[in-house]
């Protein structure tokens, strides 16, 4: 569990990030930090590695407040996924998933064969642990960041934007693979994104903010969805516009075909969907 | 030509003074630029200092830096100190710019990534900022190396003995043939070094390597010759067996 109390992070340059901040992230699930560019999203993500420090405020991890914790040690013991990877350009793949084991001691050996076994996890070829990271591809890189961040077997994952810089298709990939992962290992995941959508994907919980690191709303994505809490949120995930409520499209609209199924719409009238009356398919 | 070769011994024994005369300058400003490109990076005074410094450095008249040098280090005048030591300041000034740059090249989000990761301070300079900044300090070496090959022959004046003899005694006896093979000569081992160098940079910065190119597609097995190191690394090597 990892649990922020009265958090104030103040930049040198008297921007507030982050004012007064009070969340809990429950240990096993997803929590996803969504906001605009700006927000204090990655900034409260950093403070729990101590990459930010905050300037007032607690932040601890499963009760033991971090700031106490040696900065180095802290960062081995949690796995941490960047925007774009940002794998080492100078080792190649099966080195970088080894590097925090490597760090912490494990012989060169064991470490690289272990990166193999993650590098199947994450659904990667094991010949590409002999490439560079240029090698890859922007998706495959975002997998191997992912087992890299694994390595350890670290209880909590950060996760910054991890798939923002990849095309929708491998996004969804990713998306797709990461909750397979999850729930197989069940981490305490913390993941920053300002996709709305890729939020609701992935969340057991998910934070939505305001400017300056204040929170317009939390909850489930089905609590959001049903009952956003103000204008801002309904905005935030499109609920204003409509995108987000459908209904059965009337037959008499157009001439679709019928006895077909029936077609659902969205508040503008943009074909969303397909209604499947067979109920879950699994 | 016949002039050259009636004199082999002598242009030998000149070339070894002035490769000997060349090495430690060139190997000293490298090792000693690095620190001053760290210091260089910490913060914009440090690097305004850093870099003036090596301008001015550099637009010493090399002449007036041998007369002083003795002075200021103590030497005796004809003492091949003097010669090293400029050399050196030379070099350094040039070199110091480089690892200045080279070091601020390095991607910002790999620092931060290693940062992450847990990477000590110490750590996370001698194994991702060097390396990284690796391709740039070899350009700067490359340049350092020239210049200086280029440079030690000026040392003649202070009776250093290196082929910039062959230009002082070519032009007293007026023998062009023997000017022209001091300078082939000082050519070729600009030549050599600058092999050598390119040669070291292939063997410690593997991953810059041309045939290491970007391919996209999974499982295809365009591996080039920069394999062999992790081929003989035997978990690794197993699973390359397999996929042939």
């Amino acid at each position: 569990m990892i649990e922020f109390r009265s958090v104030t992070k103040k930049f040198p340059d008297g921007t507030v990030a982050v004012d007064d901040f009070s969340l809990t992230m429950p240990s096993h699930e997803t929590t996803v930090l969504v906001g605009s560019s700006g927000c204090g999203k990655t900034t409260i993500l950093r403070m729990i590695n101590r990459m930010v420090e905050p300037t007032s405020g607690q932040i601890l991890i499963d009760d033991v407040d971090v700031s106490g914790q040696d900065k180095v040690g802290l960062r081995r013991s949690i796995g941490y996924v960047l925007q774009a990877a940002g794998l080492l350009p100078h080792r190649r793949v099966v080195d970088n998933v080894a590097t925090v084991p490597m760090l912490n001691g494990t012989p060169k050996k064991d470490a690289r064969e272990a990166a193999l076994g993650l590098l199947d996890k994450v659904g990667l070829d094991r010949s590409l642990g002999a490439r560079y990271p240029r090698q890859l591809s922007g998706g495959q890189q975002q997998r191997v960041g992912v087992a890299r961040a694994l390595a350890s077997d670290p209880n909590i994952l950060l996760m910054d934007e991890p798939f923002g810089a990849v095309d929708p298709i491998v996004r969804a990939d990713l998306q797709a693979e990461l909750t397979r992962l999850q729930k197989e290992l069940g981490k305490t995941i913390v993941f920053v994104t300002h996709d709305i959508d890729e939020a609701f994907a992935l969340a057991d919980q998910v934070v939505i903010f305001r400017k300056g690191g204040r929170i317009a709303q939390q909850g489930t994505p089905a609590e959001i969805l049903a009952n956003p809490a103000d204008e801002f949120v309904e905005t935030f995930i499109g609920a204003d516009r409509g995108r987000r409520r459908l209904r059965v499209r009337d037959s008499t609209e157009d001439g679709g075909p019928a006895g077909g199924p029936q077609v659902l719409v969205d508040g503008d009238g943009r074909v969303a969907g397909v209604l499947d009356e067979r109920g879950p398919t699994r | 030509m016949s002039w050259a070769l009636d004199n082999l011994d002598l242009v030998w024994e000149l070339t070894l003074h002035h490769i000997r005369l060349s090495i430690v300058p060139i190997v000293l400003a490298f090792v000693l630029a690095i620190p001053l490109g760290w210091i260089a990076n910490r913060n914009k005074t440090s690097r305004a200092i850093v870099v003036t410094t090596g301008s001015l450095l550099y637009t010493i008249p090399s002449l007036p830096l041998f007369v002083i040098l003795p002075v200021i280090i103590g030497t005796r005048v004809l003492d091949e100190t003097n010669l090293v030591v400029a050399l050196l300041i030379y070099g350094v000034a040039l070199m110091m710019r480089s690892a200045t740059d080279a070091l601020g090249s390095v991607d910002a989000t790999v620092l931060q990534a290693a940062d992450a990761m847990g990477y000590s301070a110490w750590a996370r300079f001698w194994r991702v900022e060097l390396p990284l900044a690796g391709p740039v300090l070899l350009a700067g070496i490359r340049v350092v190396s020239v210049s200086t090959i280029a440079l030690v022959s000026v040392g003649i004046i202070i009776g250093s003995r290196n082929l910039g003899y062959l230009f002082q005694d070519g032009k007293q006896r007026d023998i062009l043939a023997e000017v022209g093979t001091g300078i082939v000569a000082s050519l070729l081992i600009a030549l050599v070094f600058d092999l050598i160098i390119v040669l070291l940079g292939r063997l410690t910065l593997p991953w810059t390597r041309s045939d290491a190119k970007r391919s996209g597609s999974r499982g295809s097995s365009s591996q080039g010759s920069d394999d062999e190191a992790l081929r003989e690394d035997p978990v690794v090597a197993t699973y390359g067996e397999q996929q042939r």
